[in-house]
C-alpha cells in the first residue's frame, strides 16, 4: 500500500524519496514512541477509546443516490450546539440536508457554510449538550503513529448503529499536491496519508484520531490516481482547515444565495455581457453550468468553457443558477470579477476583465 | 568519488542500517516485545487449524478452519458450491487431506466439511461473538489470492470496524446477519477462513467484502459470519442437509418515534398463533432488545429454520412473552433449485450504485470474492476416503452425515432400552393429575384411551391426517402411537426419518421445564404426517413428540419426564400434554406394561 502512495504522489520527488526510505523503519521504530503507555496499547483493545469517539460522529444524508454517487457521507460534531464539521460534496448540495447522530436521532441540517477551495463545510442542527471534538485541541501526529479512522463508509451504518472505525499508520504528513492526470484534488495544503483503506464513498468527512481517540483530522474524499488507479488515502490535519470553520461560524463563508443584504449597485453585473450561457434553469437548483462561452467576450478572453461548474463568484459560493443571478446583482458592472470553476476534478479560478460593451438598452 | 569517499559513505549507510535496525530491541519497551511475542505464538497455533481449501475439479479454492480433531472443518458455501462430492486441502504442516462436503448453509453462506487422513488434526477453539466489540484486535489467516503453495496460510492484521452488522442478501441468498465488520485484509481466496481474536478464539468465518469499483481487492471494509449464528447451525449443517434460514412470518417497520411495530403478519404462521397482530409493538427477539428493523433481522438471521425462539411483544400497554416457531424462509424445492441452479453464484446486485464502468459493474458489487478460477483440469477421480463418507441424495448436501447422525442419535435411545420386541400392547395407567384415573393402549392398529373425561379410540392405518383423538388434545392418540411405532420399529422402518440436527428445548414444558442447551432432533413422516421426536443424546432420553396434523397448525407435544427403569427399559413415568398455549393434561403413570407379541 505504501508503494502504490509514492507512486501517487510522484509530484514532489524530493519529499516522497524521504518517504521511501524511512517510511517503513519510521513505521517499525516509531509505533512504539508513539504510545504513551506501551504495555496497555501494545495488547490492548482499542474497544474503549472506539466507544468513547463514536458518539461524536455522525451520518450524513443529501444530494446523490444516482449515476454512482453516493448519497450519504459523515461528519464530526465540533461543538455541543450541533456544529458539525463534514467536507464539502455534492451530497450537501440539497436544501435537505439530515444528520443522524450515533444514537439514532435524526435532524435536518442548515448548511452555515462551505469553502471548495478546502473541500469543508460546517452543518448545525437543533440539538444541545452533544458530545464533541474540540477544534483547538486537535494533535499533530508523526509518522509512524497508530491512528484511527471513524466513518460511515459504504454506509454501512444506519440509524443508531455505529459508524465503522479503521486502524491505520501515519505513512507521512506532506502537502497534497495533486494534478490533473493524476490526483485531482481542489485540495492542496497539508494531508496525512495513511496505510489504510480509509477514503471509501462515503467517509468523507469522518474524523480520524490518534490511538486515544483525540482528533487528529478530517478524512478526505476519495482519490484515484488516473495513471495507475490507485488511490490514496489521506486526512486533512485541523489546523489546516480551523481558520476557515470559525469564519463559517462566525459568519463569513455564508452561502451566497442566503444573503441579501439590499445592497445593489445602479449597474449590476450580468452573465450576458461576460459572455456566459448557462444551461437552462428548469430545476429548484439548477447547478450554474456553463453551457457555452460567446466568442470576443471577457469569459473566452480568461478561458473559461463549456461545461465548465461556477463554483464561486469572487469569494461567494453560487450552488444553483438563481444564486448566480442574484450574486451578479451584487456586483458593480465595472469591477473585475474572479470566477472559481469546477472542471473535471479540478478547481480553476480565472480573473475576469469589466466588460467593455453591455447589452444594447442597459444604459 | 575517491576510495576513502566511497568507504565513508558505505559506513554512513551502515550506520544508518544499524540505526533503523538496533532501537528496535535495545530501546523498545519490554511489555511491547512481551506482546509481539505472545502475538506471534497466538498466530502460529492459529496457523495450524487454518485450512486452504481447493475444489477438487479445478474450479478454484478459498480457505476454513478446523474446529474438531476428526477433521470437521469450517468455510464458505460459496467455496465449495459447485465443488462436487468433496475438496482438497492443504494445511499449514504441508499436508494435503482430502475432505468431504458435510452440509450447507446456502443463506448465512456456511458450509460444514470433513477432512480425512487423521483423527489428532490441529483445531481452533470457538470464542463467543457476543463479546467482540468495535476497536478489538483481531487477525484473519487464509490463502488469499492463493498464493500459498506449500499451504503456509497469510495471516493479515486489523481491528473489528463494527459488529451486529447487517448486509442484505446479495441476490436471493448470501444474506450477512449480525456479521462482524473488520478491516482486517479479506481479499479473495480468504473466503470461508477464520477470523480470530488476539487470544486466537475462533469469533467468525470471513465470507463477504465491500468490493466496490477498485476491483476484487481488499478496500478495508471485510464481513465474517459470527461464530454463535454458527454455533447455532452446527447441528443442523452436520445433519448433511441443505439448511434454509427462518422467517417470522411478520414484517416489521420503524415508527418515527423509533418504536418497531409489526406492519404486517401472515395468520398461517406461529407468530399469529401466539397472539401477534398488526400494530404491535415489538420488544424483544432472541433474547436481544429490538430497536431497529435491522436489529431485528440480524436476530433473526442467526437462526435456523424450525426453532423456537422467544418473543415479547407489548399491545396497548400489556407485555406478552411468547415462544415462536420459526418457519422456513423457502419451500424445499425452492432452496434446492437455488442451490443447484448455478454452480457459481452470480448474484444480481444488491443496491444500485457505481456505474463509473459499466463494463465491471456487475464484478464490482457488494458481495462475496467468487472462489478464484484456475484453468480447467480433467475431471479428478474421486479418492475412495471421499465415496465412502458421500452419499447423493436430492434434498441433502450429503446424506451419509444424515444417516450416520440418525443412527448416532437412534443408538443412544436404544442403550436405554432396547423396545424392538414389544410389538404387541402397550400399557400406561395412571393419574390425570387432579382428576383422576387415567388408562392408554396402544398397539400397531389400535390406541384408545380412558381419561377421566371419557373414552376415545383411533384405529391405525395409513392415513393419520386429521386424527385430532381425544378432541382439544391436538393429536394425542396418534402421537403416542409414533412415540411407540419409532421405538419398536426404530428409524429405518418407522416410515422415512431424517435426522433434523440440534436445537434449544426451550419449550414451556411447565413442571417439566429445567432442561437447558441443545437437543438431537429426528424428524419422521408416516400416514401423511410429520412428527418430531426431541432427544437428549446425553441421557439418552426421548424429551418430546411433536406431532403436526396440519403443517398450518400447533403441534400435539407430548414432553416425557421422570425416566425410570422398567424391565430392564427406560420409560417416562410422567408426560406433559400440550396443544399450542393449551396444556391438556399432565400425566403420572404408576403401572407400565406391554407384551412381546400380538395375540
Amino acid at each position: 500500500m505504501i508503494r502504490r502512495q509514492e507512486r501517487g504522489v510522484r509530484r514532489q520527488p524530493h519529499q516522497f524519496a524521504i518517504c521511501n526510505l524511512y517510511v517503513l523503519p519510521l513505521v517499525a521504530a516509531l509505533c512504539a514512541s508513539s504510545y504513551p503507555a506501551p504495555a496497555a496499547m501494545a495488547a490492548g483493545s482499542l474497544a474503549k477509546v472506539v466507544q468513547e469517539v463514536e458518539p461524536k460522529i455522525v451520518k450524513i444524508y443529501g444530494a446523490g443516490g444516482f449515476r454512482g454517487l453516493e448519497a450519504y457521507q459523515s461528519g464530526f460534531l465540533i461543538s455541543a450546539e450541533g456544529h458539525i464539521l463534514t467536507a464539502w460534496s455534492y451530497v450537501l448540495d440539497t436544501q435537505y440536508v439530515g444528520v443522524t447522530l450515533d444514537d439514532g436521532r435524526k435532524f435536518d441540517a442548515e448548511l452555515l457554510g462551505a469553502d471548495p477551495r478546502l473541500e469543508v463545510a460546517v452543518l448545525k442542527i437543533d440539538a444541545t449538550g452533544l458530545p464533541h471534538f474540540d477544534l483547538t485541541q486537535s494533535q499533530d501526529v508523526a509518522a509512524g503513529s497508530r491512528v484511527l479512522a471513524f466513518s460511515n463508509l459504504f454506509g454501512v451504518a444506519t440509524g443508531n448503529e455505529p459508524v465503522s472505525v479503521q486502524h491505520g499508520i501515519v505513512a507521512v504528513k506532506a502537502p497534497l499536491e495533486a494534478r490533473r492526470g493524476r490526483f485531482e484534488t481542489p485540495y492542496h495544503g497539508m494531508a496525512y496519508i495513511l496505510d489504510a483503506m480509509t477514503n471509501n464513498p462515503g467517509a468523507q468527512g469522518g474524523a480520524l484520531t490518534d490511538a486515544q481517540g483525540r482528533l487528529v483530522g478530517m478524512l478526505g474524499k476519495e482519490l484515484r490516481n488516473a495513471l495507475s488507479n490507485t488511490w490514496l488515502n489521506y486526512a486533512v490535519p485541523v489546523p489546516e482547515i480551523l481558520g476557515t470553520v470559525d469564519a463559517i461560524r462566525a459568519g463569513k463563508f455564508v452561502p451566497a444565495s442566503s444573503t441579501d443584504d439590499g445592497t445593489k449597485p445602479k449597474h449590476p453585473l450580468d452573465l450576458a455581457s461576460l459572455g456566459l450561457v448557462m444551461v437552462p434553469d428548469v430545476l429548484d437548483r439548477t447547478p450554474p453550468y456553463v453551457e457555452r462561452v460567446l466568442p470576443n467576450s471577457p469569459a473566452a478572453a480568461a478561458g473559461l468553457s463549456a461545461d465548465d461548474l461556477l463554483i464561486f463568484l469572487n469569494t461567494h459560493l453560487v450552488q444553483s443558477c438563481q444564486a448566480l443571478a442574484a450574486e451578479m446583482g451584487r456586483i458593480d458592472r465595472a469591477d473585475k470579477v474572479k470566477i472559481t470553476v469546477l472542471r473535471g476534478r479540478q478547481l480553476i479560478e480565472f480573473e475576469l476583465a469589466a466588460p467593455d460593451k453591455y447589452p444594447v438598452g442597459s444604459q | 568519488m575517491n576510495g576513502r569517499s566511497i568507504g565513508r559513505s558505505m559506513l554512513g549507510a551502515l550506520g544508518m542500517l544499524l540505526w533503523a535496525a538496533l532501537p528496535a530491541r535495545a530501546d523498545v519497551d519490554g511489555a511491547v516485545l512481551e506482546a509481539e511475542a505472545q502475538r506471534v505464538a497466538v498466530v502460529a497455533k492459529a496457523q495450524q487449524a487454518a485450512v486452504a481449501i481447493f475444489t477438487n475439479q479445478g474450479q478454484g479454492g478459498g480457505s476454513g478452519v478446523v474446529i474438531s480433531p476428526d477433521g470437521y472443518a469450517l468455510t464458505n458455501f460459496h467455496v465449495v458450491a459447485g465443488a462436487g462430492e468433496g475438496v482438497r486441502c492443504g494445511m499449514a504442516d504441508g499436508g494435503l487431506y482430502d475432505a468431504a462436503v458435510v452440509g450447507i448453509d446456502p443463506v448465512g453462506d456456511v458450509a460444514l466439511i470433513q477432512l480425512f487422513g487423521r483423527d489428532d488434526f490441529p483445531t481452533a477453539a470457538l470464542g463467543d461473538s457476543d463479546h467482540v466489540s468495535a476497536g478489538d484486535w483481531v487477525f484473519v489467516i487464509g490463502n488469499p489470492f492463493l498464493l500459498a503453495t506449500n499451504f503456509k496460510p497469510t495471516v493479515s492484521y486489523g481491528i473489528v470496524s463494527g459488529v451486529h452488522r447487517y448486509q442484505y442478501p446479495a441476490g436471493t441468498l448470501l444474506e450477512y446477519a449480525d456479521c462482524i465488520q473488520t478491516d482486517a485484509s479479506i481479499n479473495p481466496g480468504n473466503s470461508g477462513g477464520p477470523l480470530f481474536d488476539s487470544e486466537g478464539r475462533l469469533i467468525g468465518i470471513n465470507g463477504r467484502g465491500s468490493f466496490e469499483k477498485r476491483g476484487r481487492v481488499n478496500v478495508g471494509v471485510g464481513y465474517a459470519i459470527s461464530i454463535n449464528q454458527i454455533k447455532n447451525f452446527m447441528g443442523c449443517l452436520r445433519s448433511g442437509r441443505i439448511v434454509d434460514h427462518a422467517t417470522l412470518g411478520a414484517r416489521l417497520a420503524s415508527q418515527e418515534d423509533g418504536r418497531v411495530l409489526v406492519a404486517d403478519v401472515l395468520d398461517t404462521c406461529d407468530a399469529f398463533r401466539r397472539g401477534l397482530r398488526y400494530g404491535d409493538e415489538v420488544l424483544e427477539f432472541g433474547g436481544r432488545p429490538i430497536q431497529t428493523v435491522n436489529a431485528f433481522k440480524n436476530v433473526l438471521g442467526t437462526f435456523p429454520k424450525g426453532w423456537r425462539v422467544p418473543l415479547s411483544y407489548r399491545r396497548r400497554g400489556e407485555r406478552h412473552d411468547v415462544l415462536v416457531r420459526l418457519a422456513g424462509v423457502h419451500g424445499a424445492q425452492e432452496l434446492i433449485d437455488k442451490v443447484t441452479g448455478k454452480p457459481a453464484i452470480e448474484p444480481p446486485a444488491p443496491r444500485p450504485k457505481r456505474p463509473e464502468k459499466p463494463k465491471d459493474k456487475k464484478d464490482d458489487e457488494d458481495r462475496p470474492p467468487p472462489p478464484i478460477i484456475v484453468p480447467e483440469k480433467p475431471k479428478a477421480e474421486v479418492p475412495a476416503v471421499v465415496k465412502q463418507h458421500y452419499d447423493a441424495r436430492r434434498g441433502y448436501a450429503n446424506y451419509y452425515y444424515n444417516r450416520l447422525n440418525r443412527d448416532r442419535v437412534w443408538k443412544t435411545l436404544t442403550v436405554r432400552g432396547d423396545f424392538a420386541s414389544l410389538t404387541g400392547e402397550w400399557v400406561l395407567r395412571g393419574q390425570l393429575m387432579e382428576a383422576g384415573d387415567s388408562e392408554f393402549r396402544i398397539s400397531e392398529n389400535l390406541v384408545a384411551c380412558s381419561l377421566p373425561g371419557g373414552k376415545a379410540s383411533l384405529p391405525i392405518d395409513d392415513n393419520l391426517v386429521g386424527a385430532a383423538v381425544p378432541p382439544g388434545s391436538g393429536g394425542l392418540l396418534a402421537a403416542l402411537y409414533l412415540w411407540r411405532r419409532l421405538l419398536v420399529k426404530g428409524p429405518e422402518e418407522f416410515g422415512s426419518v431424517e435426522y433434523y440436527g440440534t436445537l434449544p428445548l426451550s419449550g414451556p414444558a411447565g413442571p417439566l421445564a429445567g432442561h437447558a442447551g441443545l437437543v438431537d432432533m429426528l424428524s419422521g413422516t408416516f400416514g401423511g404426517v410429520e412428527c418430531n421426536f426431541l432427544i437428549d443424546a446425553t441421557s439418552g432420553h426421548l424429551l418430546v413428540v411433536e406431532l403436526y396434523l396440519h403443517p398450518d397448525d400447533d403441534p400435539c407435544e407430548l414432553h416425557f419426564a421422570d425416566y425410570r427403569e422398567v424391565d430392564g427399559r427406560e420409560v417416562p413415568a410422567r408426560m406433559l400434554v400440550r396443544y399450542g398455549d393449551h396444556v391438556y393434561g399432565l400425566f403420572a403413570f404408576s403401572d407400565v406394561s406391554w407384551k412381546e407379541h400380538v395375540e
